[in-house]
Parts: structure tokens; C-alpha cells; sequence
């Protein structure tokens, strides 16, 4: 049962933090820079690739804090969040409208 | 109001100002987010799904006029127009940006305000009743007390790395609105059978993961022994409590673990020699701070328009029914301001909001205001020939909601709509139910009733001591609200029972409408409030309710 056919299919990652001055969601994208749209960042489709991207995120910890894997969906063509928890950081809040849902009108 | 005094004003602002560079060598790269953190947590900063949040000290959760002013000035200045009111008496903003926080601290020292020890495992900001100096069943008032525990713990030495954090609630009155059982330190000023008065110490209480009710550690200490007291039972928890667990290191597992018995044999050998230590003349000291807490000179007051104004006034009657306690003076009352319209965010008020309760509270209650634990309001001294002005001021402010002790004054902490920590929002849990039940009418027929809701297992939103409690948890991917049943925060202490299976989102508010409709057809009359109808009959006929299936099945 080693045939890599039969694994489970590891879900795409990205990298996601919060910005250090504004304290918002951003995300790692190709280009190594801090986006604050999901979908402008960088999805990696194994373990050694995202230990990398997190890896190198991280060694821009002077504009974020706290730098993590996530787990996103690529069937619109790009990211999108798979659990609420990211799906509300893309967003902001529900009882108010602030955050990132201003900035989506 | 207390005041600081210069060594307290002078040790603030030597904070901000330390606080200041420690963020500017953040942001230089000069320190790292692992440096930074416990000293930006130190000073009530988090950072949280969206946004920073700081937390501001509101000391057992006393305001005056400036103060509240200065909070509507900062929510304007540098968040975006409101405040939280939370469930330790504090007030939380949403959004500052890092770089502002040393001016909000700033602006904050202005008024000798702090967020100094609202974060970290120190001794957090004393709790106490809400009515305190004013209710009508109070034996004293604990505010003295909390002060002279806010004075002996800021900054205190040995308690700035205790194994967790360490909250202490006051109550000096026998009617417990300070949830002192659920507190790692409850103090109940009592009389021993001589007169004397003391405190009723009791230890090991908290909600979280692992709830539990206090137990009395001391049944009467003296006033003049409080601070040796305490400073020996904090040492001992220093001393034995767990560092090898997070989950397991409040000092209820410790009390839990080794046994109240074996714990008060340690305190007590501790206090033998912190009294030694303990010279300073307590009771000149506690004088010296009560002093500061004095009643205001209130004067008599003949109720005047207010009976004719209440016959003529159903909304004013309606208000004064259920958001009007009893005062001391029977000329005067205590008005709490509801901060949970319906469909509202339980706990929020705006920049425009505060500055009208500081306004009424300086016109018409000689210029006091508090911050319940249960997200509202209070101006503890307003005659009753006052009431229908400042009803009609609250009005005009939208603050004048009908609702304290009904189904629609939620508690709800910030859930995953802000807090790092949560595992499922809470906010719109608590706009449904609120709207629904509007909706439905019921509010009225239900009566008393004590909803929490809390996004997490934490437990901010004390959903264990709810008469309905709602924990917020992610199964699997999708918010599920786990219903606890008969939970009761005041000297009648109990911890709510699972009732079963969580609920979806969806699904949670018919349920509890289905739960109401059981407590209608049981309840001996509309004079029973549910909670005493839940002791009578326990969880079998509210589970048959929540859980028509399930009974189904075993039919």
C-alpha cells in the first residue's frame, strides 16, 4: 500500500499571518510579498514545499506576526479558505461591517 | 473615586513610556515577535483575528464622568467609534493599530487609567459588586477592599510570573452579583457572631475547561489580616502550583489535587510569617482608602412626579420595573443602563453613547458609573424624582432597553468575530436569540432568565453559570453550540448540566424555543422563573425538548 496513487491527497497550502502594524489577516504570495487578499497568495501542494514557504515567510517575521499553514480550496482557479475560521479572516467581523469587507465593496 | 496618587501616576506613565520604545525596537526589527509579545500582553495588548486589541483596566469596574469621556475620546481617536464592555468589568477596543497604542495608553494615564495586568499570568483586575456603595442588601462595601487588592498586586514583585493568570472578585453583600465562587479568589465580607466584620475567603472557583465552585478556605478573616492573607495563599500557589501544564495550572487544580485540608495547613503556615511581615497598619490604610469611596451626600428627595409619571408612562413603568434596583436610601435607586438592544452586540456602546451616560451621570448620579460583569451600565445613585429624566436622556441616547434579568440580557463574549481564541462565534448567537424572541413575544411570559454564551471552552461569556448556557465549538469544520442547563452565578452557585449533543447554528434557536415551550407547560405558575422550576424537576423534561428525536426513538 506504498503506491503514492493511494495516499491521501495532501490540500493545498498557503501561508497566512497577521501584519505587524495593522494586526489583519495577510498572505505569502509568489512574489515573497504580503498580500491582504487570499487569493493573491501562493498555494504549495506537498509537506517539503510548505515547510519551505512557511520557512521563508518567517524570515520576514519584521512585517508579520505569527505565520501559519493553511489549508485552501483551489477550485475557483485560486485560493479560497476551507475552514470558517479563515473563511471570517478574509471577511472581518459579522456583527459590524469593518475589516477587510470594507475594503471588498 | 479613588485617586492615584503620585507614585501610582508617576509608575503609569514610566510604563507608557517603556511601552513606547519597546514597540519602536519592534517595529525597527530590534526585538522579535517572541521578545515582544509578554511585554506587549503585559499592557493589556493582543493581537487578534482581524486587529490588535487592548484591554483596558476599569478597576472593579468604577467610572466617573472623565473617565468615560476619555474612553468615548479614545474609541473615536483611534478605533473605529465604539468600545466593549466585557464580563471582567473592562472595556476592550477592536482595532488600534500598533503604533497608536502608546498614545492610547497615553491618553488613557490622563485620566489615571491603565491596561496595566489585564493580560498574563499576574494578578488581574479586582472584580467586585456592581452596586457596590449603593445596594440595599450590603453589609459593606467591597470597594475599599478591591482597591487596597489593586494597590498590593499592581506590580507586585513575586506574582508577575505565577503559574497562570489570577482573578479576584469582592462582594459585600450577602446577594452574590460578583460571582465570587467562580474567581481562584472570592472575598464576602461577612460578620462573625460578635459583630466583627471580616471576610469569607473562599478559594479554587473558575469556569474554563474544567469548571469549578470555590470552596471556603477561611470562614472569617479579619480586615487587618487580608493582605498577609492573601499574600500567603498566592505564595503558596507560586510555590505548588503546576508550570507542566497549561490546562491544569489555576490554582483550583491545585486546591483540587491536593486537597482544600492540606492547602489551608499551608496557608496557614505562610500567614504566620507574611503577618510578621504584613507591619503596616492595615486598618489606617483601608481607612484611609474608604475614605475615597465615601456615599455621596445625597439629599432627600421626595419622590414627586415619578408615581404620577408611571401611571401615565407605560415604557417609563416598564423601565423602572426591570432596570431599577433597590438603593439604600429608599428616596433614591440604582438605574443599569442595558448595553443589549435587541439585535445589538452584547457589552458595545458608542463614542456618542459613553459621553451620554457620562452626562447623565453627572447631571443626575453624582457623577459614578459602573461596569456590571454581566456587559452593562450602572449609575448607582439616582434619585427616584430623577428617574424619568434620565430615562428620557437614555432614550434619546438609544440606551434606554427594558430588559435587565430577561432573556435578551445576554452575555456573550467576542467569539470568533474577534477573539483569537474562539472556537465559534457568539455575538450573532446572541442577535438571534435576542431577535427571535422579540419576534416571538415571549420575553414578558418567560421572565427571569440568564442566557451566556461563550465561542470557547475559555469560558468568558461564564456560560457555565448560565440558567441557559451556550458553548461555541468547531465539530468538525462547522459551529456547534452545546446547550448546559440550570448553571447559576450568584450565592445559589451551580454549574450548568450538559444537556446533550450540540446543535448547528441553524438549529440551535428552535431548539430553545422548544425548550421555553416545556418550561410554559411544567412551570406551577408564571410566578415560577425557570431557573427554580430547573431545580425542581432537573434536566429531564428541558432534554425531552431539546431532544424530540431522541425520545422518539426510545418511545
Amino acid at each position: 500500500m506504498t503506491d503514492k496513487s493511494l495516499r491521501r491527497p495532501y490540500p493545498p497550502k498557503i501561508v497566512t499571518a497577521n501584519a505587524l502594524m495593522e494586526g489583519d489577516a495577510v498572505y505569502f504570495t509568489k512574489s515573497r510579498t504580503w498580500s491582504r487578499e487570499i487569493g493573491e497568495a501562493h498555494a504549495v501542494h506537498n509537506a517539503d514545499e510548505a515547510d519551505r514557504l512557511l520557512a521563508e515567510a518567517n524570515t520576514q517575521a519584521g512585517k508579520i506576526v505569527g505565520a501559519y499553514l493553511a489549508d485552501v480550496s483551489l477550485e475557483s482557479g485560486q485560493p479560497a479558505p476551507i475552514h470558517f475560521r479563515e473563511e471570517f479572516r478574509t471577511r472581518g467581523p459579522s456583527n459590524y461591517f469593518h475589516g477587510k469587507q470594507v475594503e471588498q465593496v | 473615586m479613588y485617586l492615584y496618587d503620585e507614585f501610582d501616576a508617576a509608575f503609569v506613565r514610566e510604563r507608557v513610556a517603556q511601552f513606547r520604545g519597546q514597540v519602536a525596537k519592534r517595529v525597527d526589527g530590534s526585538m522579535t515577535e517572541d521578545e515582544f509579545k509578554p511585554l506587549r500582553l503585559m499592557n493589556g495588548l493582543y493581537l487578534q483575528l482581524h486587529a490588535y486589541m487592548l484591554r483596558v483596566a476599569i478597576p472593579y469596574g468604577s467610572l466617573d464622568a472623565p473617565k468615560m469621556r476619555q474612553l468615548a475620546y479614545i474609541a473615536e481617536r483611534w478605533d473605529k467609534g465604539y468600545g466593549h464592555f466585557t464580563t471582567r468589568q473592562n472595556i476592550q477596543y477592536n482595532w488600534p493599530l500598533l503604533a497608536d497604542v502608546p498614545d492610547m495608553l497615553d491618553a488613557l494615564a490622563n485620566v489615571g487609567m491603565h491596561a496595566i495586568q489585564t493580560s498574563g499570568n499576574t494578578i488581574r483586575n479586582v472584580t467586585a459588586d456592581h452596586f457596590a456603595g449603593a445596594a440595599a442588601d450590603e453589609i459593606a462595601d467591597p470597594r475599599p477592599t478591591a482597591e487596597l487588592i489593586r494597590q498590593w498586586s499592581t506590580d507586585h514583585p513575586e506574582f508577575q510570573a505565577l503559574p497562570r493568570k489570577f482573578k479576584v472578585a469582592v462582594t459585600g453583600s450577602p446577594n452574590d452579583r460578583a460571582v465570587t465562587k467562580a474567581h481562584d479568589i472570592g472575598l464576602r465580607m461577612v460578620r462573625d457572631a460578635a459583630g466583627e466584620p471580616g471576610y469569607e475567603v473562599i478559594v479554587g472557583g473558575g469556569l474554563g475547561r474544567t469548571p469549578m465552585e470555590g470552596r471556603v478556605i477561611r470562614k472569617h478573616l479579619p480586615v487587618v489580616d487580608l493582605l498577609p492573607y492573601l499574600e500567603a495563599i498566592l505564595h503558596v500557589y507560586n510555590l505548588a502550583g503546576r508550570r507542566d501544564n497549561k490546562y491544569k495550572a489555576r490554582i483550583k487544580i491545585l486546591v483540587h489535587e491536593t486537597g482544600l485540608d492540606e492547602i489551608r495547613a499551608e496557608v496557614e503556615k505562610a500567614f504566620e510569617w507574611q503577618k510578621a511581615r504584613f507591619q503596616a497598619p492595615a486598618e489606617a490604610l483601608i481607612a484611609r482608602i474608604a475614605e475615597s469611596f465615601r456615599q455621596p451626600d445625597l439629599d432627600d428627595r421626595p419622590e414627586g412626579v415619578l408615581t404620577s409619571a408611571l401611571e401615565s408612562d407605560a415604557d417609563l413603568a416598564r423601565f423602572v420595573r426591570h432596570n431599577v434596583a433597590e438603593h439604600q436610601r429608599g428616596d433614591h435607586a440604582i438605574v443599569t443602563i442595558s448595553l443589549k438592544p435587541v439585535g445589538g452586540t452584547p457589552g458595545d456602546a458608542t463614542a456618542d453613547q459613553m459621553r451620554a451616560v457620562a452626562d447623565i451621570a453627572e447631571r443626575w448620579g453624582h457623577n459614578e458609573i459602573r461596569v456590571s460583569h454581566e456587559q452593562n451600565l450602572v449609575l448607582p445613585h439616582v434619585a427616584k424624582a430623577d428617574l424619568p429624566l434620565v430615562f428620557a436622556a437614555l432614550q434619546r441616547a438609544d440606551l434606554a432597553t427594558a430588559n435587565i434579568g430577561l432573556l435578551s440580557d445576554i452575555i456573550a463574549c467576542p467569539g470568533m468575530d474577534y477573539c483569537a481564541l474562539a472556537t465559534a462565534r457568539s455575538i450573532p448567537i446572541a442577535q438571534e436569540i435576542a431577535t427571535r424572541f422579540d419576534d416571538l413575544g415571549w420575553e414578558a411570559e418567560i421572565g427571569a432568565m440568564k442566557i451566556k454564551i461563550s465561542g470557547c471552552i475559555n469560558a468568558c461569556g461564564h456560560h457555565h453559570v448560565g440558567h441557559i448556557g451556550i458553548l461555541g465549538l468547531d465539530r468538525a469544520g462547522v459551529e456547534n453550540y452545546q446547550i448546559t442547563l440550570g448553571g447559576d452565578g450568584t450565592e445559589q452557585f451551580a454549574i450548568g448540566e450538559r444537556a446533550g449533543p450540540g446543535f448547528a447554528a441553524e438549529d440551535l434557536v428552535p431548539a430553545l424555543e422548544r425548550l421555553m415551550e416545556a418550561y410554559f407547560d411544567v412551570r406551577t405558575s408564571a410566578d415560577e422563573p425557570f431557573i427554580d422550576t430547573y431545580r425542581r424537576l432537573g434536566v429531564v423534561p428541558f432534554k425531552a425538548a431539546l431532544y424530540p428525536e431522541t425520545q422518539k426513538q426510545a418511545a
